[in-house]
């Protein structure tokens, strides 16, 4: 399938889930989706149209948590990006770990830094932060603040 | 079945880089799980980033990985470049790839080395090295540093290369190129790392696709994938080379894909360095309006991922850094299990992770009986290798 | 100057430990012990084990997990043990300051003796600034 195709393929098959489509450039599509049809979205493009999975990217834009989930058609340099926007006070979405090994890592870095919670997550324990990290505090958020009190920040802005 | 038995590896190692803990379960001295915490080196640049500037950016995300300090300013520019639609001049472009090339053959070569050393082949070790300092005067020649080269900035490149220099590092990469032939055939004749490594360690080609593996790693199982052919960028498709794929997915196969790679580079090198066309390095940009960039570019270890959203300001909201081995690591759940306790050391070597942490292993049974110390691990590795070479009547 | 630092003195055994560091200066640790620089002919060795080691050369910004591990790494050194840090990040954190997971520099953790400064620095500065720490404990 070609570039067209696969985009006229996708707006179809998932006509009532897309809430957004924005055909960026040549090399890059951004489809907003409903977080509930991410599994079958992510699935199709994964294992039917033999995406790679590169990463996703969460981003806290002060109104929503937003994750990106970004799949390369290799074939045809095409990066189709998934967009979902969660609530950010509960941040819940689905899994894609158990099918997908690949965004095993990603969705626990995502919860340990922004507190999105991964419903059906095989493992979810902490990856990159200390043990003695309080919980509910999550760097990657806009409105982080310093929590430990013995940390020196002497110089600097 | 056997008593089972946790052996911690790491996660500090007196010869590595990166620290990281993994937990081996034994059973006898087969693998039956691996288990890995990371977090020894999170400094939470993603934070940083976004106190910065576009421009000032360059700098913390050079600082992310002292090997690759090249392909994460790459990609980063690439994704601010991204954002919205410009062009490069084409100058710039051509350092861009000489200097991503440079350091492909200068990690290559590292891992080579560290790989021989975890083998218990120190000669390997002490050539391979030898022959990277080389390559670090080539860099130096070239960007005036050994690493941490600062070159690059979005629109281009921030220092140029000048003519005087061009001679004097292509001599230079001449002449090593016979000592590289040299020492690639050495390995891969050699019939202790055949022994070795052949068969060692397989990451099948499902597996590899379902991890998402990147680099190398994939391209030893048969996956052809490689963001300078799949997405080019640079100027990679207008230079000759040839992309190296092997079928087997054992470690052996990621050793050769990884010194056949260097002499790869080494010919991009070579063909940019001597057609540098004349012009601009830098097509300063003034400001970077609102929106999403993404930037991905072939690492030594495979694709680095950069995301960058700007909402107009000099400062980017939100930058996401994939490095490759955080792709790769995973795959070890698929190819260290079933393997003997000494060739873990190899396997976990093999995918070029930042490495580490053999040393302070600790083996001990259910009980808390047995207790190796830090370097045994490494010393199974060597001990096999020198029980390989009495057989074959080497030693 | 104690009979212990002037037997150290002769063949310093180094230990390397790299508390969250990009690798750059572990690597430049290493190439001075391969042959274009070669310690080793100083009689200086990378040890396996703290517990064999008389220098500890620490790289790196300092984070949270490693910081732990340093505190009770320091703990098991058999004394007297110098500290070298080595790098811009060990020095001061650098560019790291403000990050949310490196909360204090590394000579608030342990005493540090000597510092080598440099983003990362060359092999010849490591190198000289084990020979400063060298003079300044015979001359103590």
């Amino acid at each position: 399938m070609n570039r067209e195709e696969i985009l006229q393929d996708l707006r179809s098959r998932f006509a009532g889930d897309i809430l957004d489509f924005q055909d960026k450039s040549p090399k890059r599509v951004f489809v907003e989706i409903r977080p509930e049809a991410l599994k079958q979205v992510a699935r199709h493009v994964f294992f039917d149209l033999k995406a790679r999975f590169n990463i996703a990217s969460g981003i806290d834009t002060r109104r929503a948590i937003e994750i990106l989930y970004h799949f390369t058609i290799e074939d045809i340099n095409l990066m189709i990006n998934l967009r979902v926007k969660l609530d950010r006070d509960h941040p819940v979405i689905e899994s894609l770990a158990p099918w997908i090994e690949a965004t095993n890592w990603i969705e626990r870095e995502i919860s340990e830094l922004l507190g999105v919670e991964f419903k059906g997550h095989p493992d979810m324990r902490r990856l990159l932060l200390a043990d003695n990290w309080p919980e509910g505090v999550y760097p990657l958020r806009q409105d982080y603040e310093e929590w430990d009190e013995t940390a020196i920040r002497d110089r600097g802005v | 079945m056997g008593k089972r038995t946790v052996v911690p590896i790491g996660p500090f190692h007196p010869l590595q880089e990166e620290p990281e803990f993994f937990t081996l379960t034994v059973e006898g001295e087969r693998v039956v799980d691996i288990d890995v915490r990371i977090g020894y080196n999170h400094r939470g640049i993603e934070k940083l980033s976004e106190r910065k500037n576009f421009d000032q950016s360059t700098f913390v995300i050079e600082r992310i990985c002292g090997i690759c300090s090249t392909s994460h300013p790459f990609a980063y520019t690439r994704a601010v470049e991204d954002v919205f639609p410009m062009e490069v001049p084409e100058r710039a472009k051509y350092i861009r790839t000489i200097i991503a090339e440079g350091e492909r053959i200068h990690s290559h070569l590292l891992w080579a080395g560290l790989a021989g050393h975890f083998l218990g082949y120190n000669t390997v070790f002490m050539w391979v090295w030898k022959l990277r300092e080389e390559i670090l005067d080539v860099m130096e020649i070239l960007s005036g540093n050994r690493n941490n080269y600062a070159m690059f900035k979005p629109g281009g490149v921030r220092r140029d290369i000048q003519e005087e220099d061009i001679g004097p590092a292509l001599a230079k990469i001449e002449s090593i190129l016979p000592t590289m032939d040299m020492l690639i055939a050495a390995i891969k004749d050699d019939p202790v790392i055949h022994a070795r490594t052949k068969g060692v360690g397989v990451l099948s080609e499902e597996a590899a696709i379902n991890f998402s593996a990147l680099g190398p790693t994939s391209r030893a199982s048969g996956v052809s994938r490689d963001v300078r052919v799949d997405s080019p960028y640079g100027v990679y498709d207008r230079v000759d080379w040839d992309m190296i794929v092997t079928e087997n997915g054992d470690v052996y196969d990621k050793v050769v894909v990884r010194m056949l790679e260097t002499i790869e580079s080494a010919r991009i090198m070579v063909q940019c360095l001597s057609n540098l066309p004349p012009g601009e390095i830098d097509a300063n940009i003034e400001s970077v309006p609102p929106g999403d960039g993404i930037g991905h570019i072939e690492a030594p270890r495979g694709e680095t991922f950069h995301f960058v959203r700007s909402d107009g300001t000099n400062r980017p909201v939100r930058h996401k850094v994939r490095a490759p081995t955080f792709m790769n690591l995973p795959t070890f759940k698929s190819t260290v299990v079933g393997e003997t306790v000494s060739d873990a050391t190899i396997i976990l070597a093999a995918i070029d992770p930042c490495y580490c942490c053999t040393e302070r292993v600790a083996v001990r049974d259910d009980k808390g009986k047995k207790i190796y110390s830090g370097t045994d691990l490494v010393e199974l590795s060597r001990k096999k290798t020198e029980r390989i070479m009495s057989r074959m009547g080497i030693r | 100057m104690s009979i212990k630092l002037k037997a150290l003195l002769k063949s310093p055994w180094v230990f390397h430990f790299s508390t969250g560091s990009c690798n750059n200066c572990d690597i430049e640790i290493l190439d001075c012990l391969t042959p274009r620089f070669d310690i080793e002919r100083f009689g200086m060795l990378l040890a396996g084990s703290i517990k064999h080691a008389d220098v500890l050369l620490v790289t790196g910004s300092c984070n949270r997990m490693s910081a732990d591990r340093l505190r009770k790494l320091y703990d098991q050194v058999p004394k007297p043990c110098l500290v070298v840090a080595i790098g811009e990040c060990s020095m001061s954190r650098g560019m790291f300051i403000h990050s949310y997971n490196c909360p204090v520099p590394l000579d608030h953790i342990v005493p540090v003796d000597v510092y080598i400064p440099g983003c990362p620095p060359k092999p010849e500065a490591i190198i000289a600034g084990v020979v400063k720490l060298i003079e300044k404990v015979r001359s103590s």
